[in-house]
């Protein structure tokens, strides 16, 4: 499976993804553009309420190609984050309050570059987070020693598993995506992750498998905590339930199955104020590979930067102005906004 | 083509209030309450929605607790098995009715 981008997709292009959205949304629903609806929330225009967490995306380079990705990532895409990025990046970090920082992709283990970067974020004192695919880990065999690695240095790992069965699992992320994640998670396990008592947190991620909103993550949680003991002797410590949200290979799908117009329409209705206050943008900034600030990973992916335009490169870091910025919203933003919300951190309401 | 069920029609269940609010009201109270965390888990629930659904027949149901128990993780295997649980209670509410059959032949016959 290639990637949008490698297909030359009409999706690969970000302005088509967002008239597609608008005009699902107004035209085709009748329901209200998202900004209205934060508007009639009294968060219009959304601003941030702190600068806590510097997520960076250190390229598109995976070695998966799954069905829903927001990145359109995969083994052919080559945009990664250079050594020089990277150390604007630290500079920032140097002389921000940011304590963590979120690392994610594609697969940001496979810059060349990923060990350096989390050392040298660990040096600065910062809590690292990095969201591994699983399988990276057992993809080749100079990545078995992520697991010490990550150990080494206590990263915070949150991994994706979109279900405790392979079925599930592996038509979103491919065929035997399950099994080497369970390998993966065992590595993980062996050297203190997600075991009590060692501070090693290992959290997994659960995004439904499909064109439907994701359960009560503290059910989901317990569901997973007994099958991936019982049938795998699998420990972890959290589990966030995160909403689809319809841009970039996971619109595809909804435009292709026929989903596209039921979904949304589930999103715009189930919207909750509560869930709104606490977006994860309010909070964070996301970097991309070639060192532009957005919002957050999903603004980034459309292309849509921080409304901030003297800053909008983490050459031009400056926390004061960025905190001053008004949040870039769209119709997509409904998906963080749905149910109990989501965000990186699972459930927000 | 017109059909007497129109999908879009699920979604108008809560505008049964315009023609009798109080009892529409009651219901929906009393619905929200049945399905929340008991003693079974709203997970649990569903499913037995599910299988209730397809034992009444109702399209509306079917859809419903098809998306809902989808939302509660709950896996093909366990849907089907809930059905097939539903199936062979009716099945067997058939079945058992032969023993009066057999009663009655057996009544009859020399």
């Amino acid at each position: 499976m290639k990637s949008l981008h490698a297909l030359h997709h009409k999706l690969s292009d970000t302005d088509t993804q967002i008239e597609i959205l608008e005009q699902g949304v107004e035209q085709k629903l009748g329901l209200p553009l998202f900004q209205k609806k934060m508007d009639d929330a009294g968060l219009f225009p959304l601003k941030p309420t702190s600068l806590d967490i510097f997520q960076v995306n250190l390229g598109k380079m995976c070695n998966q190609v799954c069905k829903h990705c927001h990145v359109d990532a995969g083994p052919d895409r080559k945009e990664i984050m250079t050594r020089e990025t990277m150390e604007e990046c630290l500079r920032a970090l140097a002389v921000s309050d940011m304590n963590t920082v979120d690392m994610t992709g594609g697969a940001p283990e496979m810059n060349p570059h990923f060990r350096w970067f989390v050392e040298e974020c660990r040096a600065l004192g910062k809590h690292v987070i990095v969201r591994c695919n699983l399988t990276i880990i057992v993809a080749n065999p100079k990545y078995h020693d992520l697991p010490e690695f990550y150990r080494k240095h206590n990263v915070e790992v949150v991994s994706s598993l979109p279900f405790y069965n392979a079925d599930k699992t592996d038509r979103q992320r491919g065929t035997g995506v399950f099994k080497d994640s369970v390998r993966a998670l065992k590595m993980l396990n062996e050297v203190g992750y997600g075991q009590e008592g060692t501070g090693l947190m290992l959290n997994l991620v659960y995004n439904p498998s499909g064109a439907f909103l994701p359960a009560s993550q503290e059910s989901l949680k317990r569901q997973f905590k007994r099958a991936l003991k019982n049938e795998f002797d699998i420990e972890f410590n959290d589990l966030y339930a995160i909403t689809n949200i319809p841009i970039s290979r996971y619109l595809d799908y909804l435009i292709s199955s026929g989903n596209f117009e039921g979904y949304m329409e589930k999103l715009v209705n189930s919207f909750n104020p509560v869930a709104a206050q606490g977006v994860m943008c309010r909070n964070t900034l996301s970097v991309s590979w070639d060192g532009y600030l957005f919002d957050c990973d999903f603004n980034q992916m459309l292309e849509l930067p921080v409304a901030s335009p003297a800053h909008q490169h983490i050459r031009d870091f400056d926390a004061q102005a960025l905190m001053e910025r008004e949040i870039v919203l769209n119709q997509h933003c409904y998906g963080c906004t749905a149910g109990a919300g989501s965000s990186c951190g699972g459930a927000t309401a | 083509m017109e059909t007497y069920y129109d999908p879009k029609d699920l979604k108008k269940f809560g505008k049964i209030g315009e023609f009798q609010k109080p009892l529409a009201d009651k219901f929906f109270a009393y619905y929200g309450e049945v399905f929340a965390e008991g003693a079974l888990t709203a997970r649990e629930k569903s499913l037995i929605a599910l299988a209730v659904a397809h034992t009444v027949q109702c399209p509306y149901c079917i859809d419903a607790y098809s998306v809902d128990t989808l939302e509660k993780g709950c896996t093909e295997e366990e849907m089907m098995e809930a059905i097939h649980v539903a199936a062979a209670i009716r099945g067997g509410a058939s079945l058992v009715h032969g023993v009066q059959m057999m009663n009655k032949v057996k009544e009859l016959s020399m």
